[in-house]
């Protein structure tokens, strides 16, 4: 609640909430008019971003063989780099609304099946040349042609045709989707001048920024683009430096090389906010830390087994050990309240008789194999032999067998029955239950097969009416967690870290890390 | 023909053998990695479509003999080709890598060379004495200690209590040499640290040995003093393995530094090749092999050939 008023304050500070609205809004939250103004001063004071100077960002995940193709995108320095130079149609907003970035607004026909997006005009590529509708079209193309390599081509299935239309862009679904602006927000979806397809990785935008130099895996450089339409971009250069390594990246921090850092170990976590000049972030998120089983290979086809094992993980110690305690617990459905339409389901506790009932019932007999690696998830090995450890008290033999890094992702996820995995939030049920868990999805990793939700998957996607889809969210998460081979048992925050030489980074922005990727531009250098 | 002419010959023939056959061996290597380079190009968000379209694009769907064949006409003419992953041109993107590695390995080097064969003569003038033991037991405990842990010691009291210098060891071309200095102190003082024992134990082992022979009590009866028997005397003579162990560092500063590069985040050739590794990016990780199987084959070949020219019986031949 908290944290909602000062993210309320800090946007009528910035002059994109009236201040009228502000007070309306702190009045139904319960805060009185003399708090609330106390809350717009302080915020008012600390706001207001300065221009100029250099933020700089050590960062994880980065690699060599990584391309600047907005397509061939797959890991945090990517994402931070795209969203520098480039943008999509629309963009998810601070609330977890849809705000429109190249496009200006959209609208959908009634029975939502067919998309109007209209563009904003005048605005150019960093080439000079303007933004079209056609470039719209080609981008879409590029990324769902039938030999695209793009990490959007599944959630480009359901669209049948783009076309353009004087200056707006028009899709037509296969079925209805009322949440296609969120699926068109995806990182990938970068417009391109002709799409791309001259020069994917040229790097030719209409972002707040434009790249003066890249080398994969080792550092990034951009400056200010003069001719940006918008508001974005504090700082006049952004340098992004990829650290892999946990304790050097916190040390460049601690001494002053860069000013933000991203995936703070949440081991040392609370030692790194000690130190006076430095701040650590947490954002809970929708990203989480699983145990997947095969719903259809033996023992895990019997539901009974599936029951036995999730009545015998112990969420809360999970969180406690694994996560250090920055993250929330799961309920063995990927959906949490991050997501819109979210419904509280009853938590299920740890629970060794209802396991040992449970394992009983099923008749299986003998040990249960899990497979694990350091690159599942950070802690995984950890995870797994506690895991062992509140199995082994409900008399279940776990064996755990550690697997290497090296091919992990296409050895054994996905591929063996029960292994360590992770999920990386999406921005509605309906991507993330239609990416791994409809029985056709290309990513089932639980192999899950049930007709029931399937087709409330399908149904939801057209509703428009919110309460009774979120009843049918409720519903089918419900299903998962009783019917599932997910074993959730931690949501896992996004801890980041700044020095005290910027300012403005906002925590619980939904999505994704660094304030949805945006904190380059958003975040400022304090004069 | 000389017989120093035909050993020198015989030398670099075999080494160009052995990088052949290291270049097989390298390749079976990436073969039987498990996994595949598209999978590991798309990771988690791989569909089977794009899988397939990646697949036949980067070509590996063609048997590996044939692929093998193709590379090595290709390298022999100068063209390592493009990677797999980023369409780069590697042999390109390699030579910056290889500079940065060679810079920081020459450094390395100025600093650690020098001073490990002082140490050497120093420990040797010193015999058994408390010098001697000091520096045996430093550079052993500096030896003893994984280079990653001796790297983040550094970097917590050096760049972040006392912020002498940057832990993080980025350069770029628009740096000046002063500012790259500056930047690659602490991986320089690491690498001296783990080099210097092998080298100082290997030289005073060397010159200990020497003397003991008859020669040195004569220039002892002679009446020179001590450092001037060692090093007019002792040292010429133990010249073949500390040029030996030199070497052999020397290689490894230039090949066996990817802890480091990954600590300190420099841009070197170790982690380059790292990356490509567990991406299979068979082409990148051929052309990072071959060059540095031909460093370390290189640096033993001038180690054997200073061994050759420092004997007298072959420079001399009746």
């Amino acid at each position: 609640m908290n944290r909602h008023m000062q993210y309320l304050a800090s946007q009528a500070a910035a002059g994109k909430l009236s201040r009228r609205d502000f007070l309306g809004k702190a009045a139904a939250l319960g805060f009185t008019a003399v708090s609330a103004n106390l809350l717009l001063s302080t915020a008012a004071k600390a706001a207001g971003p300065q221009k100029g100077g250099t933020i700089r960002l050590g960062l994880q995940g980065g690699s060599t063989t990584d391309s600047l193709d907005p397509a061939l995108v797959t890991n945090t320095v990517g994402l931070m780099v795209t969203r520098l130079w480039g943008e999509t149609l629309v963009e998810l907003a601070d609330d977890g609304g849809i705000e429109g970035k190249l496009a200006e607004s959209y609208e959908a026909s009634a029975d939502a099946k067919t998309w109007t997006f209209k563009l904003r005009s005048g605005v150019t590529y960093s080439n000079g040349q303007n933004v079209t509708a056609d470039d719209v079209v080609k981008t879409m193309e590029r990324h769902s042609g039938e030999d695209t390599k793009s990490g959007a081509l599944g959630i480009m299935r359901g669209i049948k045709d783009v076309r353009a239309d004087g200056d707006s862009v028009v899709f037509e679904l296969d079925s209805p989707n009322a949440d296609l602006p969120y699926l068109l927000a995806d990182y990938h979806l970068i417009i391109q001048p002709n799409g791309g397809n001259d020069d994917p990785a040229a790097a030719i935008g209409t972002g707040p920024y434009i790249m003066k130099s890249a080398d994969m895996g080792v550092r990034f450089v951009a400056e200010k683009n003069p001719n940006y339409w918008g508001d974005l971009g504090n700082a006049d250069t952004v340098e992004i430096i990829v650290i892999n390594d946990d304790t050097a990246r916190v040390a460049a921090l601690q001494s002053g090389q860069v000013d933000v850092i991203d995936r703070v170990p949440p081991r040392t976590a609370k030692l790194v906010d000690r130190a006076p000049n430095i701040t650590v972030h947490s954002t809970s998120a929708a990203g989480h830390y699983v145990f997947i089983m095969h719903c259809n290979t033996a023992p895990f086809d019997n539901n009974d087994v599936r029951m036995a094992l999730k009545y015998g993980i112990n969420r809360q110690e999970m969180v406690d050990k694994i996560l250090n305690g920055y993250g929330t617990v799961g309920n063995d459905t990927p959906i949490n309240a991050s997501y819109p339409m979210y419904t509280e389901l009853e938590q299920r506790q740890f629970d060794p008789d209802k396991a040992m009932h449970h394992l009983k019932k099923s008749g299986h007999d003998g040990s249960i194999l899990l497979r694990t690696s350091d690159n599942s998830f950070p802690g995984a090995p950890d995870a797994s032999a506690l895991f062992q450890q509140s199995l082994s008290s409900a008399g279940i033999q776990l064996d755990v067998k550690r697997e290497p890094n090296d091919g992990y992702w296409s050895e054994v996820w996905n591929a063996k029955p029960f292994c360590t995995s992770y999920w990386g939030g999406r921005p509605t049920q309906d991507q993330m239950f239609t990416t791994a868990y409809l029985s056709t999805a290309d990513w089932n990793d639980t192999r899950f097969n049930n007709e029931q939700f399937d087709q409330m998957l399908v149904a939801a996607r057209g509703e428009l009416d919110v309460a009774k889809r979120t009843q049918m969210y409720a519903d089918m998460s419900t299903i998962l967690r009783d019917e599932g081979g997910l074993i959730c048992p931690m949501f896992n925050d996004f801890v980041e870290a700044t020095t005290d030489k910027v300012d403005g980074f906002v925590e619980g922005i939904p999505g994704q890390v660094l304030m949805n990727g945006y904190a380059a531009s958003k975040l400022w250098v304090k004069a | 023909m000389s017989p120093i002419v035909k050993l020198l010959a015989q030398r670099i023939a075999l080494s160009l053998l052995l990088l052949l056959l290291i270049s097989v061996v390298i390749f079976a290597g990436t073969i039987v990695l498990p996994g595949d380079v598209a999978q590991s190009i798309l990771g988690q968000s791989a569909t089977p479509e794009a899988l397939a379209n990646l697949r036949a694009e980067l070509g590996v769907n063609d048997p590996p003999v044939q692929r093998y064949f193709a590379w090595l006409f290709g390298a022999m003419q100068g063209d390592l080709g493009t990677a797999l992953t980023s369409g780069q041109d590697i042999a390109q993107a390699l030579s910056s890598r290889f500079w940065n590695t060679l810079f920081l390995a020459f450094w390395a080097a100025v600093v650690a060379v020098p001073l490990a064969i002082f140490l050497g003569l120093l420990a040797v003038r010193f015999k058994d004495r408390w010098p001697d033991k000091l520096i045996s037991a430093v550079t052993l405990a500096s030896i003893s200690i994984p280079e990653f842990l001796i790297g983040y010691v550094l970097m917590y009291f050096i760049a972040v209590k006392l912020r002498w210098f940057p832990s993080v060891a980025m350069v770029n071309d628009n740096m000046g040499l002063f500012e790259k200095l500056n930047a690659i102190a602490l991986p320089i003082a690491v690498l001296t640290l783990v080099v210097l024992a092998h080298m100082m134990r290997m030289t005073r082992a060397a010159i200990l040995n020497v003397m003991q022979s008859a020669y040195i009590e004569t220039a002892e009866l002679k009446g020179l003093n001590a450092f001037q028997v060692i090093y007019r005397h002792a040292f010429p003579n133990a010249i073949a393995p500390i040029v030996n162990v030199v070497m052999l560092n020397l290689a490894y500063l230039v090949v066996g530094v990817v802890v480091i590069e990954v600590v300190f985040v420099y841009p070197g050739m170790g982690q380059y090749l790292v990356d490509h590794v567990s991406k299979r990016d068979v082409p990148v990780v051929q052309a990072c092999g071959l060059i540095f199987a031909a460093v370390y084959i290189g640096l033993n070949m001038i180690a054997d050939i200073v061994a050759i020219l420092s004997n007298p019986r072959l420079r001399h031949p009746k």
